[in-house]
């Protein structure tokens, strides 16, 4: 309960800070009158925009990918989640790249028309609103796509052939039977892709789109305000509640839906020739778009823009990144481990009830988490401060605030849920009568622990730690506001260089984010492989 | 004597009582069942003998030493009891030679392989030794579940549920096995199941336990069945036919005859219920109480025919009474039933 009630700290600070903004600091009144409606605005367009195209990709490849069979199914069906390694803002420096102005898109439609300005023809501006959703919905897709095929296979077959006997074709079958018993799934896949969008802060910074996570910077960094930054990141924190609450209450009902455990070959509905290519085209497209394409173009430019000593330099903040993922990753899964035994050990709701809420932090954006771990942390320093000054007339300056410290409490505040929820998984495959069996047949508890505990949890520990790993390598936002002075890591740099249009030196390290993100990907993939429709584990 | 002693035992859930005074003997060599719909308490007392969970009032002993309560308390690891569980819980990460071998890790490694693959034999499963156990079927599971169990040679051997994970037809040749097994072992056996059959089939007595946690007969399975207490312990094994009678002089008046009713004053309400084998079908008034009805429908069922009847045939509310008996009986082939009761072959209870 007291890990709970630490990681629950950052959030209630916001609130507090919010609520009570110190005279002169007090920005509210302003902030409504100027940029909050345009805050509110922009990001509501960015969720609907987001949240409609990836629903439409997700849901459309899952569908094609587990009902039908065309040209490379097998392939699609790991490969569409190929997106989900490339951070929105990697995908952004890259498009915005190629489809600049200068960039070789419009030079090459220059050159082949003969236009001499911009003023001659019209291109899309992918720096704008419009740009921010095609790139977050390319690379967030995937949520949607994992869950509504997770939805889809549970499905009983049964009901779809019912469907077909009582006068449906597959396609009315799919809008009015299909579709319906997905909806749990879809929902929660994009309530997922929305908590990331309101999270990213790279994209919207590159592109000038005016969110909540952007204004917050904004207001912090530049307007040097800390109430005002909090009160916005407590409207913010409204819409992650309604975000959270759907989430849930899909859930909910979609285990409610689950009824059937009967699981089939599903039927395949064969699709040749231009259909077949249709639905490949289909399910090559975000593929393409979203992680082909820009690896291609990192690794042309990591090669171009080769030296040496840049390669020195990346390996170094490289270090950084993996020193600092490594331990939040180890941190994550030690404190997932004692929560998750103590809710095995102890039970209780309220305890249940209390992990929950520590995973909370993955839905808050990491603007908000920054600056209620600032808040949390700036305090507790110059308490300390204070006190050794009067006791031993020593200042111990700021211990925590701005150092590997406060990044590593602000990343497990915010993946405490991704290791808990692994944690939780795999102890929940370990019975309490594997317990009572391993007690019965004579061995103490610490033997239990050792013979039966670790080799079952050895999988999942690991798995944790690996995914809280590789969302820290990929975090900017909390990073670049809690890292230690002068401290850089990948996706600092990438984001620093990027922003001044150097790609070609972001672009190795860019590559190298983009490789680790891989492996989450990879553990999917083969989840996946191991689980084909008609094997029995269809989740 | 050697066995397991249980005695006084309580236990709750917060506010919710599961055990109610539970005693209970097994002596060794033999096996007893504790039969009960579920929920009631049935498992909790098998994991109170284990030491899975905590005694709350009473005390259990097992040959002789007792190993909870009076202020002791035996660590499951020490008290030399086999568990199979419900859901088997074999090791996953273990083969099955594995999973037998975890509970001899005291034994040398010549005398535990060996019993590995004595208990492997007994069970019929010598073949699957290297096999893992999501590999195997449900009844080959548990089998190896119970030649975990009896492996370390333990002196009390306690079943939970152990053949509800099976299909019928498997059910009834892993019965036969298991009997034999535990009955070669000699061991002191406490089995807990809510089938009925499985109870009669399996024990040298069956302890019927009551939704509420309370024991309410006790006795070999002839006696549970031939004289059940009370009507809850008599509908256990399938519906019967039931009359509603008022007492006079000692005896109750059926449409089949007069039933004695020995301890009821007169004029007590009371409830006779016949089992459906209990009734004898014929062609004639041959004597005694038979009397004449009216038959609606027959269902074969196999080896014997379920027969639906009324007394009454002008009246279409009459209540409906069931027969089963041996063989195949065609409506057909009896334009005139008769049908005939011996008056101790129904029970009598109190109408409440």
């Amino acid at each position: 309960m007291a890990i709970t009630g630490v990681a629950m700290l950052p959030i209630l600070a916001v609130v507090v800070l919010a609520l009570t903004p110190s005279e002169g600091d007090d920005i509210w009144a302003h902030l409504v009158s100027t940029v909050l409606p345009d805050y509110i605005a922009t990001t509501l367009q960015l969720m609907v925009g987001v949240g409609f195209g990836t629903a439409i990709i997700g849901v459309a490849t899952a569908w094609l990918v587990t009902m039908c069979r065309f040209p490379g199914r097998r392939i699609f069906e790991w490969a569409m989640l190929l997106p989900m390694a490339m951070p929105a803002y990697v995908i952004a420096y890259v498009y915005t790249d190629i489809l600049e102005y200068a960039g070789p898109v419009q030079g090459m439609l220059r050159d082949l028309f003969g236009w001499q300005t911009g003023r001659d023809y019209w291109f899309p501006e992918i720096r704008s609103l419009g740009g921010a959703i095609t790139m977050m919905t390319l690379v967030l897709y995937p949520y949607v796509y994992l869950l509504s095929r997770a939805a889809f296979l549970g499905q009983s077959i049964g009901v779809l052939e019912a469907s077909r006997v009582l006068g449906r074709g597959p396609w009315r079958g799919f809008f009015t039977v299909a579709l319906p018993l997905a909806r749990p799934g879809i929902v929660i896949g994009v309530s997922l892709v929305l908590m990331e969008t309101l999270n990213d802060y790279g994209t919207v910074d590159f592109f000038a789109v005016n969110t909540f996570s952007l204004g917050i910077f904004d207001v912090w960094m530049n307007m040097n305000n800390v109430s005002g930054a909090a009160q916005l990141a407590t409207v913010l924190l409204l819409f992650v509640a309604a975000l959270v609450m759907s989430e849930r209450y899909a859930r909910r009902k979609q285990r409610y839906h689950n009824t059937s455990t009967k699981f089939q070959e599903l039927p395949g509905l064969r699709l040749r020739g231009k259909r077949g290519v249709l639905a490949m085209l289909v399910c090559a497209l975000p593929v393409l778009l979203g992680f082909v394409l820009p690896t291609a173009v990192l690794l042309d430019y990591a090669v171009r823009y080769y030296e040496p000593e840049l390669a020195l330099e990346i390996s170094g903040y490289a270090w950084n990144s993996i020193r600092l993922s490594l331990l939040a990753g180890g941190i994550a899964v030690l404190v997932a481990i004692v929560v998750a035994y103590s809710v095995r050990i102890r039970g209780g709701q309220a305890l249940k009830a209390f992990s929950r809420l520590a995973s909370l932090g993955y839905a808050i954006p990491g603007a908000v988490l920054a600056v209620g771990v600032m808040n949390v942390l700036g305090p507790l320093d110059n308490g300390i401060d204070a006190f050794s000054r009067e006791t031993f007339g020593i200042s111990t300056g700021l211990l925590f605030s701005g150092t590997i410290a406060a990044v590593t409490f602000g990343y497990l505040v915010r993946f405490l849920a991704l290791s808990l929820g692994t944690v939780e998984a795999g102890l929940g495959k370990i019975t309490p009568n594997m317990d009572g069996a391993a007690r019965s047949l004579g061995h103490g508890a610490f033997s239990t622990m050792r013979r039966v505990h670790m080799p079952l949890m050895r999988t999942s520990v690991l798995t944790a730690v690996m995914l809280v790993f590789v969302d820290c390598m990929k975090e900017l936002p909390m990073t670049t506001i809690l890292r230690p002075f002068n401290f850089q890591t990948l996706a600092t740099f990438v984001h620093q260089y990027a922003s001044d249009e150097q790609l070609g030196e972001a672009a190795l390290a860019a590559l190298s984010i983009v490789g680790v993100g891989i492996l989450p990907v990879v553990l999917l993939s083969y989840a996946i492989a191991r689980s084909r429709p008609g094997q029995g584990t269809g989740k | 004597m050697d066995g397991l002693h249980i005695h006084g035992v309580n236990h709750s859930y917060g506010d919710t009582k599961v055990l109610r005074g539970v005693s209970l003997t097994v002596p060794a060599g033999e096996l007893v069942c504790l039969l009960g719909p579920s929920g009631c308490g049935k498992t909790t007392l098998l994991r109170l003998a284990a030491g899975l969970e905590g005694l709350q009032t009473g005390n259990i002993a097992i040959d002789e030493k007792v190993v909870a309560g009076d202020g002791v308390r035996v660590l499951p690891e020490h008290r030399r009891v086999g568990y199979m569980f419900q859901d088997y819980a074999l090791f996953p990460h273990l083969n099955v030679t594995d999973n037998i071998m975890f509970g001899l890790f005291r034994w040398s490694k010549k005398e535990a392989r060996a019993r590995v693959a004595e208990v492997l034999r007994q069970v019929g499963m010598e073949q699957h030794a290297e096999k893992f156990p999501h590999t195997l079927s449900g009844g080959q599971q548990q089998r190896v579940a119970l030649a975990r169990a009896i492996a370390p040679e333990p002196r009390l051997v306690l079943l939970d549920e152990p053949f509800s994970g099976l299909d019928t037809s498997m059910r009834v040749r892993i019965r036969e096995q298991t009997l034999s097994v535990l009955k070669q072992a000699g061991v002191a056996t406490l089995m807990v199941t809510h089938d009925p059959q499985e109870a009669m089939y399996m024990a040298d007595r069956i302890k019927v336990m009551g939704a509420n946690g309370q024991v309410l007969q006790s006795g070999r399975p002839p006696e549970i069945y031939y004289s059940p207490v009370d009507e809850y312990v008599a509908r256990l094994f399938g519906p019967v036919n039931e009359i509603s009678g008022v007492v006079r002089g000692k005896a109750v008046e059926t449409p089949f005859g007069i039933i004695p009713a020995p301890g009821f004053s007169d004029n007590a309400a009371v409830k006779v219920l016949i089992r459906p084998e209990k009734f004898q079908l014929g062609k004639t008034g041959d004597g005694g109480a038979n009397r004449q009805v009216d038959v609606l429908h027959s269902h074969l069922l196999g080896d014997s025919t379920l027969v639906e009847f009324r007394l009454d045939p002008a009246e279409d509310e009459a209540p409906v009474f069931t027969v089963q008996i041996p063989g195949n009986f065609d409506v057909a082939d009896h334009p005139e039933v008769w049908i005939k009761l011996a008056p101790e072959d129904a029970f009598v209870f109190a109408d409440s």
